[in-house]
Protein backbone atom coordinates (compact mmCIF):
# COMPACT_ATOMS: atom_id res chain seq x y z
CA UNK A 1 0.00 0.00 0.00
CA UNK A 2 1.09 3.28 -0.87
CA UNK A 3 -2.03 5.56 -0.38
CA UNK A 4 -5.56 4.71 -0.12
CA UNK A 5 -8.89 6.14 -0.11
CA UNK A 6 -11.87 5.71 1.44
CA UNK A 7 -14.57 7.40 3.71
CA UNK A 8 -15.37 8.06 7.42
CA UNK A 9 -17.92 5.94 8.82
CA UNK A 10 -17.58 8.04 12.19
CA UNK A 11 -20.50 10.41 11.87
CA UNK A 12 -22.86 11.32 8.79
CA UNK A 13 -20.64 13.90 7.53
CA UNK A 14 -19.03 10.82 5.47
CA UNK A 15 -15.50 12.60 4.92
CA UNK A 16 -13.75 10.83 1.91
CA UNK A 17 -10.22 9.98 3.62
CA UNK A 18 -6.87 9.60 1.89
CA UNK A 19 -4.36 7.61 4.29
CA UNK A 20 -1.07 7.58 3.18
CA UNK A 21 2.28 5.48 4.22
CA UNK A 22 4.75 8.02 6.06
CA UNK A 23 7.53 6.78 8.34
CA UNK A 24 7.54 10.53 10.17
CA UNK A 25 4.43 10.44 11.46
CA UNK A 26 4.04 8.66 14.88
CA UNK A 27 1.30 5.65 13.82
CA UNK A 28 2.86 5.45 10.50
CA UNK A 29 0.40 6.91 8.41
CA UNK A 30 -0.82 10.33 7.60
CA UNK A 31 -4.79 10.80 7.02
CA UNK A 32 -6.18 13.88 4.63
CA UNK A 33 -9.17 14.66 4.17
CA UNK A 34 -10.66 14.33 8.21
CA UNK A 35 -13.36 17.21 9.27
CA UNK A 36 -12.26 16.30 12.72
CA UNK A 37 -9.86 14.10 14.65
CA UNK A 38 -11.92 11.43 14.82
CA UNK A 39 -11.17 10.70 11.28
CA UNK A 40 -7.57 9.71 11.79
CA UNK A 41 -7.90 7.59 14.13
CA UNK A 42 -10.62 5.76 11.94
CA UNK A 43 -8.37 6.03 8.86
CA UNK A 44 -5.68 4.43 10.52
CA UNK A 45 -7.74 1.98 12.68
CA UNK A 46 -9.47 0.87 9.53
CA UNK A 47 -6.24 0.08 7.53
CA UNK A 48 -4.58 -1.96 11.00
CA UNK A 49 -7.70 -3.58 12.63
CA UNK A 50 -10.89 -2.38 11.27
CA UNK A 51 -13.64 -2.60 14.06
CA UNK A 52 -17.41 -2.08 14.01
CA UNK A 53 -19.86 -1.56 16.46
CA UNK A 54 -22.48 -4.71 16.52
CA UNK A 55 -26.76 -4.05 16.77
CA UNK A 56 -28.96 -7.15 16.90
CA UNK A 57 -31.59 -8.67 19.32
CA UNK A 58 -31.78 -11.49 22.13
CA UNK A 59 -34.58 -13.52 23.17
CA UNK A 60 -36.40 -12.22 26.29
CA UNK A 61 -38.61 -14.26 28.14
CA UNK A 62 -41.73 -12.98 29.94
CA UNK A 63 -41.75 -9.39 28.10
CA UNK A 64 -44.47 -8.13 25.84
CA UNK A 65 -42.15 -8.62 22.83
CA UNK A 66 -40.05 -11.45 21.59
CA UNK A 67 -36.86 -9.76 21.37
CA UNK A 68 -34.74 -7.40 23.12
CA UNK A 69 -32.10 -4.77 21.34
CA UNK A 70 -28.59 -5.43 22.20
CA UNK A 71 -25.35 -3.81 21.25
CA UNK A 72 -21.42 -3.70 21.95
CA UNK A 73 -20.43 -1.08 24.29
CA UNK A 74 -16.99 -1.01 22.08
CA UNK A 75 -16.29 -1.51 19.05
CA UNK A 76 -15.22 -4.82 17.86
CA UNK A 77 -13.11 -6.65 15.05
CA UNK A 78 -14.97 -6.81 11.91
CA UNK A 79 -13.56 -9.85 11.22
CA UNK A 80 -15.56 -11.41 14.82
CA UNK A 81 -19.09 -10.06 13.59
CA UNK A 82 -21.06 -13.28 12.39
CA UNK A 83 -19.02 -14.95 15.11
CA UNK A 84 -20.90 -12.63 17.86
CA UNK A 85 -23.90 -13.23 16.26
CA UNK A 86 -23.99 -17.11 16.30
CA UNK A 87 -23.15 -16.71 19.73
CA UNK A 88 -26.32 -13.75 20.34
CA UNK A 89 -28.84 -16.49 18.53
CA UNK A 90 -28.24 -18.73 21.50
CA UNK A 91 -29.11 -16.58 24.06
CA UNK A 92 -32.12 -16.09 25.81
CA UNK A 93 -32.68 -14.13 28.91
CA UNK A 94 -35.40 -13.26 31.53
CA UNK A 95 -37.59 -9.73 31.75
CA UNK A 96 -37.42 -7.07 33.25
CA UNK A 97 -34.26 -5.88 31.66
CA UNK A 98 -32.96 -2.02 32.10
CA UNK A 99 -31.09 -0.19 29.05
CA UNK A 100 -27.81 -0.50 29.81
CA UNK A 101 -27.65 -4.11 31.84
CA UNK A 102 -24.74 -6.88 30.83
CA UNK A 103 -26.26 -9.38 28.55
CA UNK A 104 -22.71 -11.15 27.80
CA UNK A 105 -19.80 -10.00 29.43
CA UNK A 106 -16.78 -9.59 27.51
CA UNK A 107 -17.95 -10.98 23.92
CA UNK A 108 -15.49 -13.93 22.93
CA UNK A 109 -12.68 -12.10 24.51
CA UNK A 110 -12.77 -9.09 22.70
CA UNK A 111 -12.72 -6.58 25.52
CA UNK A 112 -16.43 -5.28 24.87
CA UNK A 113 -20.35 -6.54 26.34
CA UNK A 114 -23.12 -7.07 25.16
CA UNK A 115 -25.71 -4.67 26.88
CA UNK A 116 -29.59 -3.98 26.47
CA UNK A 117 -30.34 -0.94 24.34
CA UNK A 118 -33.62 -0.38 26.11
CA UNK A 119 -35.29 -1.39 29.06
CA UNK A 120 -38.45 -4.45 29.41
CA UNK A 121 -40.41 -5.37 31.28
CA UNK B 1 -65.56 14.97 26.83
CA UNK B 2 -61.98 15.25 28.32
CA UNK B 3 -60.01 19.11 28.27
CA UNK B 4 -56.62 19.83 27.49
CA UNK B 5 -54.39 22.57 27.34
CA UNK B 6 -52.44 21.07 24.84
CA UNK B 7 -53.00 17.74 23.15
CA UNK B 8 -50.15 15.76 20.82
CA UNK B 9 -50.76 13.23 18.62
CA UNK B 10 -48.02 10.66 18.33
CA UNK B 11 -45.54 9.80 20.96
CA UNK B 12 -42.42 9.16 18.67
CA UNK B 13 -39.53 11.82 18.92
CA UNK B 14 -41.30 14.26 17.35
CA UNK B 15 -44.42 14.41 19.92
CA UNK B 16 -42.55 13.53 22.97
CA UNK B 17 -39.88 16.19 22.57
CA UNK B 18 -42.65 18.99 22.05
CA UNK B 19 -44.67 17.71 25.11
CA UNK B 20 -41.58 17.87 27.26
CA UNK B 21 -40.75 20.99 26.01
CA UNK B 22 -43.93 22.50 26.03
CA UNK B 23 -44.46 21.42 29.93
CA UNK B 24 -40.67 23.03 30.59
CA UNK B 25 -42.37 26.30 29.56
CA UNK B 26 -44.83 26.44 31.51
CA UNK B 27 -48.31 24.43 30.05
CA UNK B 28 -49.05 21.66 32.98
CA UNK B 29 -52.22 20.39 31.37
CA UNK B 30 -50.90 18.30 28.38
CA UNK B 31 -51.88 14.72 26.76
CA UNK B 32 -50.00 12.42 24.27
CA UNK B 33 -52.32 10.53 22.45
CA UNK B 34 -50.15 7.09 21.00
CA UNK B 35 -51.98 4.22 18.67
CA UNK B 36 -49.03 2.03 19.60
CA UNK B 37 -48.38 0.18 22.99
CA UNK B 38 -45.80 2.03 23.92
CA UNK B 39 -43.80 5.57 23.34
CA UNK B 40 -40.96 5.41 20.90
CA UNK B 41 -42.77 6.00 17.79
CA UNK B 42 -40.33 4.09 14.64
CA UNK B 43 -36.87 4.60 16.92
CA UNK B 44 -38.26 1.35 18.90
CA UNK B 45 -37.42 -0.75 15.86
CA UNK B 46 -34.28 1.58 14.25
CA UNK B 47 -31.85 -1.05 16.91
CA UNK B 48 -29.15 0.32 14.77
CA UNK B 49 -26.83 3.01 16.09
CA UNK B 50 -26.32 6.38 15.07
CA UNK B 51 -29.07 8.80 16.85
CA UNK B 52 -28.19 11.57 18.43
CA UNK B 53 -24.69 12.95 17.45
CA UNK B 54 -25.83 16.47 17.37
CA UNK B 55 -28.33 16.58 20.76
CA UNK B 56 -25.82 13.92 22.73
CA UNK B 57 -22.84 14.00 21.32
CA UNK B 58 -22.93 10.42 21.60
CA UNK B 59 -24.14 7.65 19.06
CA UNK B 60 -27.38 5.81 20.37
CA UNK B 61 -29.31 3.34 19.19
CA UNK B 62 -33.00 4.42 18.29
CA UNK B 63 -34.28 2.84 21.55
CA UNK B 64 -31.82 4.46 23.77
CA UNK B 65 -32.48 7.58 22.25
CA UNK B 66 -36.33 7.14 22.80
CA UNK B 67 -35.89 6.18 25.98
CA UNK B 68 -34.20 9.02 27.36
CA UNK B 69 -37.27 11.35 26.63
CA UNK B 70 -39.49 8.37 27.15
CA UNK B 71 -37.84 9.19 30.68
CA UNK B 72 -37.64 12.16 30.60
CA UNK B 73 -41.15 12.71 29.90
CA UNK B 74 -42.79 10.26 33.10
CA UNK B 75 -40.47 12.22 35.22
CA UNK B 76 -42.49 15.72 34.72
CA UNK B 77 -45.43 13.64 35.23
CA UNK B 78 -47.12 14.15 31.74
CA UNK B 79 -50.21 12.05 31.14
CA UNK B 80 -50.39 9.50 28.21
CA UNK B 81 -52.71 7.38 26.60
CA UNK B 82 -51.13 3.98 24.45
CA UNK B 83 -53.21 1.70 22.19
CA UNK B 84 -55.39 4.71 20.95
CA UNK B 85 -55.76 6.18 18.15
CA UNK B 86 -57.19 9.89 16.85
CA UNK B 87 -59.79 9.23 13.57
CA UNK B 88 -61.06 12.40 13.58
CA UNK B 89 -59.70 16.36 13.74
CA UNK B 90 -62.47 19.06 13.83
CA UNK B 91 -61.44 22.81 13.20
CA UNK B 92 -62.53 23.45 16.73
CA UNK B 93 -59.29 21.64 17.95
CA UNK B 94 -61.63 18.94 19.28
CA UNK B 95 -60.36 15.32 18.10
CA UNK B 96 -62.23 11.89 17.69
CA UNK B 97 -60.35 8.71 19.69
CA UNK B 98 -60.88 5.42 20.09
CA UNK B 99 -58.95 2.92 22.44
CA UNK B 100 -60.33 -0.53 23.33
CA UNK B 101 -61.07 0.68 27.16
CA UNK B 102 -63.10 4.47 26.59
CA UNK B 103 -64.93 3.05 23.18
CA UNK B 104 -65.07 6.36 21.71
CA UNK B 105 -64.31 9.43 23.14
CA UNK B 106 -63.99 12.97 22.44
CA UNK B 107 -61.17 14.87 23.90
CA UNK B 108 -60.50 18.87 23.42
CA UNK B 109 -57.24 20.67 23.01
CA UNK B 110 -56.56 24.54 23.10
CA UNK B 111 -53.79 23.38 21.29
CA UNK B 112 -53.02 20.68 19.38
CA UNK B 113 -49.78 19.34 18.09
CA UNK B 114 -49.49 17.28 15.18
CA UNK B 115 -46.84 14.85 15.43
CA UNK B 116 -48.04 11.51 13.67
CA UNK B 117 -45.19 10.85 11.79
CA UNK B 118 -44.45 9.09 7.85
CA UNK B 119 -45.54 6.10 6.38
CA UNK B 120 -43.35 4.13 3.91
CA UNK B 121 -44.21 3.90 0.40
CA UNK B 122 -45.78 0.60 -0.52
CA UNK B 123 -45.62 -1.24 -4.22
CA UNK B 124 -49.24 0.23 -4.67
CA UNK B 125 -47.89 3.69 -4.96
CA UNK B 126 -45.06 3.05 -7.43
CA UNK B 127 -46.41 0.22 -10.02
CA UNK B 128 -44.49 -3.02 -9.88
CA UNK B 129 -45.15 -4.82 -12.63
CA UNK B 130 -45.26 -9.24 -12.45
CA UNK B 131 -47.46 -11.25 -10.20
CA UNK B 132 -48.41 -10.30 -6.28
CA UNK B 133 -46.81 -13.11 -4.53
CA UNK B 134 -46.19 -13.62 -0.32
CA UNK B 135 -42.82 -11.92 0.35
CA UNK B 136 -42.58 -8.71 -0.90
CA UNK B 137 -42.23 -6.30 2.25
CA UNK B 138 -41.77 -2.43 2.71
CA UNK B 139 -38.30 -1.82 4.77
CA UNK B 140 -39.78 -0.61 7.66
CA UNK B 141 -42.07 -3.34 7.65
CA UNK B 142 -39.85 -6.46 7.49
CA UNK B 143 -37.36 -4.17 10.25
CA UNK B 144 -40.67 -4.27 12.92
CA UNK B 145 -40.49 -8.04 12.33
CA UNK B 146 -37.02 -8.73 12.37
CA UNK B 147 -36.19 -6.55 15.13
CA UNK B 148 -39.01 -6.56 17.15
CA UNK B 149 -41.19 -9.41 16.76
CA UNK B 150 -38.06 -11.93 16.11
CA UNK B 151 -39.57 -12.90 12.71
CA UNK B 152 -36.76 -13.53 9.78
CA UNK B 153 -38.65 -12.43 6.04
CA UNK B 154 -36.36 -14.38 4.11
CA UNK B 155 -33.27 -16.12 3.53
CA UNK B 156 -32.35 -14.54 -0.38
CA UNK B 157 -33.10 -10.76 -0.39
CA UNK B 158 -33.07 -8.53 -3.57
CA UNK B 159 -33.63 -4.85 -1.63
CA UNK B 160 -35.45 -2.26 -4.03
CA UNK B 161 -34.12 1.37 -3.23
CA UNK B 162 -31.30 2.63 -1.52
CA UNK B 163 -33.03 4.70 0.75
CA UNK B 164 -31.50 4.18 4.62
CA UNK B 165 -33.75 1.98 6.01
CA UNK B 166 -33.29 -0.39 2.48
CA UNK B 167 -29.28 -0.19 3.21
CA UNK B 168 -29.58 -0.89 7.30
CA UNK B 169 -31.68 -3.32 6.11
CA UNK B 170 -29.46 -5.23 4.30
CA UNK B 171 -26.75 -5.57 6.82
CA UNK B 172 -29.56 -6.65 9.18
CA UNK B 173 -30.99 -9.65 7.22
CA UNK B 174 -26.81 -10.43 6.17
CA UNK B 175 -25.83 -10.52 10.17
CA UNK B 176 -29.02 -12.73 10.65
CA UNK B 177 -27.90 -15.52 8.27
CA UNK B 178 -29.97 -14.01 5.08
CA UNK B 179 -28.05 -14.03 1.53
CA UNK B 180 -28.77 -10.26 0.49
CA UNK B 181 -27.95 -10.31 -3.69
CA UNK B 182 -28.47 -7.04 -4.92
CA UNK B 183 -29.51 -3.21 -3.90
CA UNK B 184 -31.17 -1.78 -7.22
CA UNK B 185 -31.66 1.87 -7.30
CA UNK B 186 -33.47 3.68 -10.34
CA UNK B 187 -31.55 7.19 -9.45
CA UNK B 188 -28.09 7.53 -10.59
CA UNK B 189 -27.45 7.95 -6.74
CA UNK B 190 -27.67 6.34 -3.66
CA UNK B 191 -30.74 7.99 -1.49
CA UNK B 192 -28.77 6.63 1.96
CA UNK B 193 -25.91 8.45 3.69
CA UNK B 194 -22.56 7.52 2.09
CA UNK B 195 -21.44 5.79 5.70
CA UNK B 196 -24.37 3.58 5.78
CA UNK B 197 -23.85 2.24 1.84
CA UNK B 198 -19.53 1.52 3.32
CA UNK B 199 -21.19 -0.29 6.46
CA UNK B 200 -24.17 -1.77 5.41
CA UNK B 201 -23.19 -3.21 1.52
CA UNK B 202 -19.17 -2.67 0.83
CA UNK B 203 -18.68 -4.28 4.25
CA UNK B 204 -20.78 -7.11 2.87
CA UNK B 205 -19.70 -7.14 -0.27
CA UNK B 206 -23.35 -6.71 -1.68
CA UNK B 207 -22.91 -4.76 -5.43
CA UNK B 208 -25.01 -1.92 -5.34
CA UNK B 209 -26.85 -1.23 -8.73
CA UNK B 210 -27.72 2.74 -9.67
CA UNK B 211 -29.97 3.35 -12.38
CA UNK B 212 -31.61 0.06 -12.10
CA UNK B 213 -35.26 -0.61 -11.89
CA UNK B 214 -37.24 -3.95 -11.09
CA UNK B 215 -38.93 -4.89 -14.29
CA UNK B 216 -40.77 -8.30 -13.11
CA UNK B 217 -41.45 -10.80 -10.17
CA UNK B 218 -42.39 -14.28 -10.78
CA UNK B 219 -43.80 -16.76 -8.24
CA UNK B 220 -47.16 -17.44 -7.53
CA UNK B 221 -47.53 -18.65 -3.91
CA UNK B 222 -44.23 -16.91 -2.80
CA UNK B 223 -41.25 -15.10 -4.88
CA UNK B 224 -39.31 -16.77 -6.85
CA UNK B 225 -37.48 -14.41 -8.51
CA UNK B 226 -36.91 -11.04 -10.04
CA UNK B 227 -35.50 -9.24 -12.59
CA UNK B 228 -34.00 -6.06 -12.86
CA UNK B 229 -32.81 -3.48 -15.77
CA UNK B 230 -30.60 -0.82 -16.60
CA UNK B 231 -32.58 2.62 -17.30
CA UNK B 232 -31.96 5.17 -19.59
CA UNK B 233 -31.72 9.09 -18.76
CA UNK B 234 -35.72 8.53 -18.79
CA UNK B 235 -35.75 6.09 -16.55
CA UNK B 236 -37.29 3.42 -19.39
CA UNK B 237 -35.77 -0.05 -19.13
CA UNK B 238 -33.10 -0.47 -21.48
CA UNK B 239 -33.48 -3.75 -23.64
CA UNK B 240 -30.56 -6.48 -22.97
CA UNK B 241 -29.26 -5.02 -19.60
CA UNK B 242 -32.04 -7.69 -17.81
CA UNK B 243 -30.56 -9.58 -15.04
CA UNK B 244 -32.27 -12.15 -13.01
CA UNK B 245 -31.90 -12.88 -9.01
CA UNK B 246 -33.06 -15.96 -7.77
CA UNK B 247 -35.17 -15.11 -4.23
CA UNK B 248 -37.43 -15.56 -1.61
CA UNK B 249 -37.96 -12.23 -0.50
CA UNK B 250 -38.02 -8.52 -1.95
CA UNK B 251 -37.94 -5.71 -0.18
CA UNK B 252 -39.25 -1.87 -1.09
CA UNK B 253 -37.01 0.90 0.22
CA UNK B 254 -38.95 3.54 -2.21
CA UNK B 255 -39.52 6.44 -0.43
CA UNK B 256 -41.67 7.83 2.74
CA UNK B 257 -44.88 9.81 2.67
CA UNK B 258 -45.64 12.22 5.69
CA UNK B 259 -49.20 10.93 7.32
CA UNK B 260 -51.62 13.61 6.76
CA UNK B 261 -55.10 12.29 6.37
CA UNK B 262 -55.64 14.11 9.80
CA UNK B 263 -54.58 17.28 8.54
CA UNK B 264 -56.92 16.87 5.88
CA UNK B 265 -59.72 16.12 8.03
CA UNK B 266 -58.81 19.38 9.80
CA UNK B 267 -58.93 21.60 6.96
CA UNK B 268 -54.81 22.17 7.11
CA UNK B 269 -53.23 23.24 3.88
CA UNK B 270 -50.89 20.76 2.80
CA UNK B 271 -47.59 21.80 0.92
CA UNK B 272 -47.83 19.19 -2.49
CA UNK B 273 -43.65 18.54 -2.26
CA UNK B 274 -43.06 17.74 1.06
CA UNK B 275 -47.00 16.18 1.38
CA UNK B 276 -46.90 17.95 4.96
CA UNK B 277 -48.67 21.13 6.38
CA UNK B 278 -47.27 23.97 5.19
CA UNK B 279 -45.98 26.26 8.72
CA UNK B 280 -44.40 29.06 10.00
CA UNK B 281 -41.72 29.29 11.78
CA UNK B 282 -43.28 28.55 15.11
CA UNK B 283 -44.32 25.51 13.68
CA UNK B 284 -47.90 26.24 13.26
CA UNK B 285 -50.16 25.14 10.47
CA UNK B 286 -52.64 27.41 8.62
CA UNK B 287 -55.13 26.75 11.34
CA UNK B 288 -54.01 28.76 14.11
CA UNK B 289 -53.49 26.59 17.82
CA UNK B 290 -52.49 23.36 15.48
CA UNK B 291 -48.66 23.05 15.35
CA UNK B 292 -46.95 20.21 13.56
CA UNK B 293 -43.10 18.90 13.87
CA UNK B 294 -40.94 16.07 12.78
CA UNK B 295 -41.81 13.24 10.22
CA UNK B 296 -45.83 14.80 9.45
CA UNK B 297 -44.14 18.16 8.33
CA UNK B 298 -41.51 16.62 6.23
CA UNK B 299 -39.34 13.25 6.23
CA UNK B 300 -35.87 13.65 8.60
CA UNK B 301 -33.10 11.39 7.81
CA UNK B 302 -31.54 12.58 11.25
CA UNK B 303 -33.87 12.08 14.76
CA UNK B 304 -31.53 15.07 16.01
CA UNK B 305 -33.43 17.18 13.71
CA UNK B 306 -36.49 16.10 14.65
CA UNK B 307 -35.93 16.85 18.50
CA UNK B 308 -34.65 20.23 17.49
CA UNK B 309 -38.18 21.11 15.61
CA UNK B 310 -40.07 19.28 17.66
CA UNK B 311 -39.17 21.54 20.83
CA UNK B 312 -39.37 24.48 18.70
CA UNK B 313 -43.56 23.64 18.23
CA UNK B 314 -43.36 22.94 22.19
CA UNK B 315 -42.27 25.93 23.14
CA UNK B 316 -44.38 27.82 20.39
CA UNK B 317 -47.73 26.03 21.60
CA UNK B 318 -46.84 26.85 25.08
CA UNK B 319 -46.62 30.81 24.08
CA UNK B 320 -49.98 29.95 21.97
CA UNK B 321 -52.00 29.02 25.08
CA UNK B 322 -49.84 31.76 27.62
CA UNK B 323 -51.35 34.25 24.38
CA UNK B 324 -47.57 35.03 23.86
CA UNK B 325 -47.16 34.23 19.91
CA UNK B 326 -47.64 37.33 18.27
CA UNK B 327 -49.60 37.08 15.10
CA UNK B 328 -48.77 40.16 12.53
CA UNK B 329 -46.20 42.77 12.33
CA UNK B 330 -43.62 42.45 9.74
CA UNK B 331 -43.06 38.68 7.85
CA UNK B 332 -42.36 37.29 5.15
CA UNK B 333 -42.67 33.96 2.92
CA UNK B 334 -40.03 31.03 1.85
CA UNK B 335 -39.62 29.84 -1.78
CA UNK B 336 -37.30 27.03 -2.61
CA UNK B 337 -35.44 28.19 -6.40
CA UNK B 338 -32.76 26.30 -8.39
CA UNK B 339 -31.58 23.09 -7.38
CA UNK B 340 -33.38 23.15 -4.25
CA UNK B 341 -36.74 21.23 -3.77
CA UNK B 342 -38.40 22.62 -0.50
CA UNK B 343 -38.13 25.09 2.03
CA UNK B 344 -39.59 24.48 5.91
CA UNK B 345 -40.88 26.87 7.16
CA UNK B 346 -42.90 28.15 4.59
CA UNK B 347 -43.69 31.76 6.02
CA UNK B 348 -41.97 33.44 9.13
CA UNK B 349 -43.11 35.93 11.21
CA UNK B 350 -40.20 38.56 12.15
CA UNK B 351 -41.33 38.71 15.82
CA UNK B 352 -41.77 35.40 17.00
CA UNK B 353 -38.09 34.08 16.08
CA UNK B 354 -35.94 33.83 18.77
CA UNK B 355 -32.42 34.28 17.13
CA UNK B 356 -31.96 32.85 14.12
CA UNK B 357 -34.62 31.68 11.49
CA UNK B 358 -33.88 27.94 10.60
CA UNK B 359 -34.43 26.93 7.17
CA UNK B 360 -34.22 23.08 6.44
CA UNK B 361 -33.91 21.73 2.54
CA UNK B 362 -33.24 19.36 0.36
CA UNK B 363 -31.86 19.56 -2.80
CA UNK B 364 -32.78 18.35 -5.94
CA UNK B 365 -29.66 16.56 -7.06
CA UNK B 366 -26.13 15.40 -6.59
CA UNK B 367 -24.32 18.86 -6.17
CA UNK B 368 -20.24 19.37 -5.85
CA UNK B 369 -18.80 22.72 -5.44
CA UNK B 370 -21.36 24.75 -4.99
CA UNK B 371 -22.81 28.04 -3.41
CA UNK B 372 -25.93 28.06 -1.24
CA UNK B 373 -27.39 31.48 -1.70
CA UNK B 374 -29.75 33.74 0.37
CA UNK B 375 -31.75 35.98 -1.06
CA UNK B 376 -34.16 38.97 0.74
CA UNK B 377 -36.25 39.77 -2.22
CA UNK B 378 -33.83 39.58 -4.56
CA UNK B 379 -31.04 40.69 -2.63
CA UNK B 380 -28.01 38.46 -1.36
CA UNK B 381 -28.09 37.90 2.39
CA UNK B 382 -25.69 34.45 3.17
CA UNK B 383 -23.64 32.23 1.16
CA UNK B 384 -22.71 29.39 1.99
CA UNK B 385 -20.36 27.00 -0.07
CA UNK B 386 -20.47 23.65 -0.07
CA UNK B 387 -18.58 20.77 -1.10
CA UNK B 388 -21.20 18.04 -1.89
CA UNK B 389 -25.15 18.16 -1.46
CA UNK B 390 -27.50 15.02 -1.84
CA UNK B 391 -31.22 14.93 -1.76
CA UNK B 392 -30.62 12.15 0.78
CA UNK B 393 -28.99 14.79 3.48
CA UNK B 394 -31.17 17.33 4.42
CA UNK B 395 -29.44 20.87 4.79
CA UNK B 396 -30.07 23.60 6.95
CA UNK B 397 -29.42 27.28 6.88
CA UNK B 398 -29.27 29.23 10.10
CA UNK B 399 -29.85 33.40 9.29
CA UNK B 400 -29.77 35.82 12.05
CA UNK B 401 -33.04 37.98 12.53
CA UNK B 402 -30.71 41.25 12.13
CA UNK B 403 -30.71 40.34 8.49
CA UNK B 404 -34.36 40.37 8.52
CA UNK B 405 -35.09 43.08 10.67
CA UNK B 406 -34.77 46.34 8.70
CA UNK B 407 -36.25 44.78 5.74
CA UNK B 408 -39.87 42.34 5.48
CA UNK B 409 -42.82 42.21 3.96
CA UNK B 410 -41.02 40.01 1.33
CA UNK B 411 -39.62 36.76 0.12
CA UNK B 412 -36.65 34.74 1.18
CA UNK B 413 -35.44 33.03 -1.23
CA UNK B 414 -32.75 30.10 -1.53
CA UNK B 415 -30.95 28.61 -4.49
CA UNK B 416 -27.65 27.05 -6.09
CA UNK B 417 -25.31 28.83 -7.67
CA UNK B 418 -21.78 27.51 -9.35
CA UNK B 419 -19.02 27.96 -6.95
CA UNK B 420 -17.25 31.38 -8.60
CA UNK B 421 -20.69 32.47 -10.71
C1 LIG C 1 -36.98 2.85 9.37
C2 LIG C 1 -36.31 4.15 9.71
C3 LIG C 1 -34.92 4.22 10.00
C4 LIG C 1 -34.32 5.41 10.43
N1 LIG C 1 -32.97 5.46 10.75
C5 LIG C 1 -32.43 6.62 11.29
C6 LIG C 1 -31.05 6.71 11.74
O1 LIG C 1 -30.27 5.78 11.56
N2 LIG C 1 -30.59 7.84 12.35
C7 LIG C 1 -31.43 8.90 12.55
O2 LIG C 1 -31.01 9.91 13.16
N3 LIG C 1 -32.72 8.87 12.09
C8 LIG C 1 -33.23 7.76 11.48
N4 LIG C 1 -34.54 7.72 11.04
C9 LIG C 1 -35.31 8.95 11.13
C10 LIG C 1 -35.98 9.17 12.47
O3 LIG C 1 -36.12 7.97 13.15
C11 LIG C 1 -37.31 9.73 12.21
O4 LIG C 1 -37.09 10.91 11.50
C12 LIG C 1 -38.06 10.01 13.51
O5 LIG C 1 -38.36 8.82 14.17
C13 LIG C 1 -39.35 10.75 13.20
O6 LIG C 1 -40.04 10.99 14.39
P1 LIG C 1 -41.59 11.31 14.45
O7 LIG C 1 -41.93 11.41 15.88
O8 LIG C 1 -41.88 12.43 13.55
O9 LIG C 1 -42.30 10.04 13.78
P2 LIG C 1 -42.50 8.55 14.32
O10 LIG C 1 -41.32 8.04 15.02
O11 LIG C 1 -42.98 7.79 13.14
O12 LIG C 1 -43.68 8.68 15.37
C14 LIG C 1 -45.03 8.95 15.02
C15 LIG C 1 -45.93 8.32 16.04
O13 LIG C 1 -47.27 8.74 15.83
C16 LIG C 1 -48.16 7.67 16.04
N5 LIG C 1 -49.40 7.95 15.30
C17 LIG C 1 -49.55 8.16 13.96
N6 LIG C 1 -50.85 8.39 13.66
C18 LIG C 1 -51.54 8.34 14.82
C19 LIG C 1 -52.92 8.50 15.15
N7 LIG C 1 -53.85 8.75 14.23
N8 LIG C 1 -53.29 8.38 16.46
C20 LIG C 1 -52.35 8.12 17.42
N9 LIG C 1 -51.04 7.97 17.15
C21 LIG C 1 -50.63 8.07 15.87
C22 LIG C 1 -47.39 6.49 15.48
O14 LIG C 1 -47.86 5.27 16.02
C23 LIG C 1 -45.96 6.81 15.94
O15 LIG C 1 -45.64 6.25 17.19
C24 LIG C 1 -35.13 6.55 10.54
C25 LIG C 1 -36.49 6.50 10.18
C26 LIG C 1 -37.08 5.34 9.75
C27 LIG C 1 -38.54 5.35 9.31
S1 LIG D 1 -13.64 12.86 9.88
FE1 LIG D 1 -14.84 13.63 11.59
S2 LIG D 1 -16.41 14.89 10.55
FE2 LIG D 1 -15.53 13.59 8.97
S3 LIG D 1 -16.89 11.78 8.91
FE3 LIG D 1 -15.16 11.31 10.29
S4 LIG D 1 -15.97 11.81 12.32
FE4 LIG D 1 -17.30 12.83 10.84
Amino acid sequence: MNKKEMICIVCPMGCRLTLQEDVNEEKGYKVSGNQCHRGIEYGIMEQVNPTRALTSTVKIKDSSLNRLPVRTDHPIPKAMLFECMKLLNHIEIQAPIKMGDIVVENVLNTGANIIASRSMA
Amino acid sequence: MLNYDIVVIGGGPAGLAAAIEAKKNGVDSILVIERDRELGGILQQCIHNGFGLHIFKEELTGPEYAQRFIEQLEDMGISYKLDTMVLDISEDKSLMVMNRTDGLLKIRGKAIILAMGCRERTRGAINIPGTRPAGVFTAGTAQRFVNMEGYMVGKKVVILGSGDIGLIMARRLTLEGAEVKAVAELMPYSGGLTRNIVQCLDDFDIPLFLSHTLIDIKGRDRVEGITIAKVDENRKPIPGTEQHYECDTLLLSVGLIPENELSKSAGIQLDSITGGPVVNEAMETSVKGIFACGNVVHVHDLVDWVTEESRRAGRNAAKFIKDELWDGGPSFRTAAEKGIRYIVPHMVRVENVEQTVDLFMRVDDVYTNVNMVVKLDGVRIRTITKKHLAPGEMESIKIPTKFLKEKSGGLLTVCLEKEGA
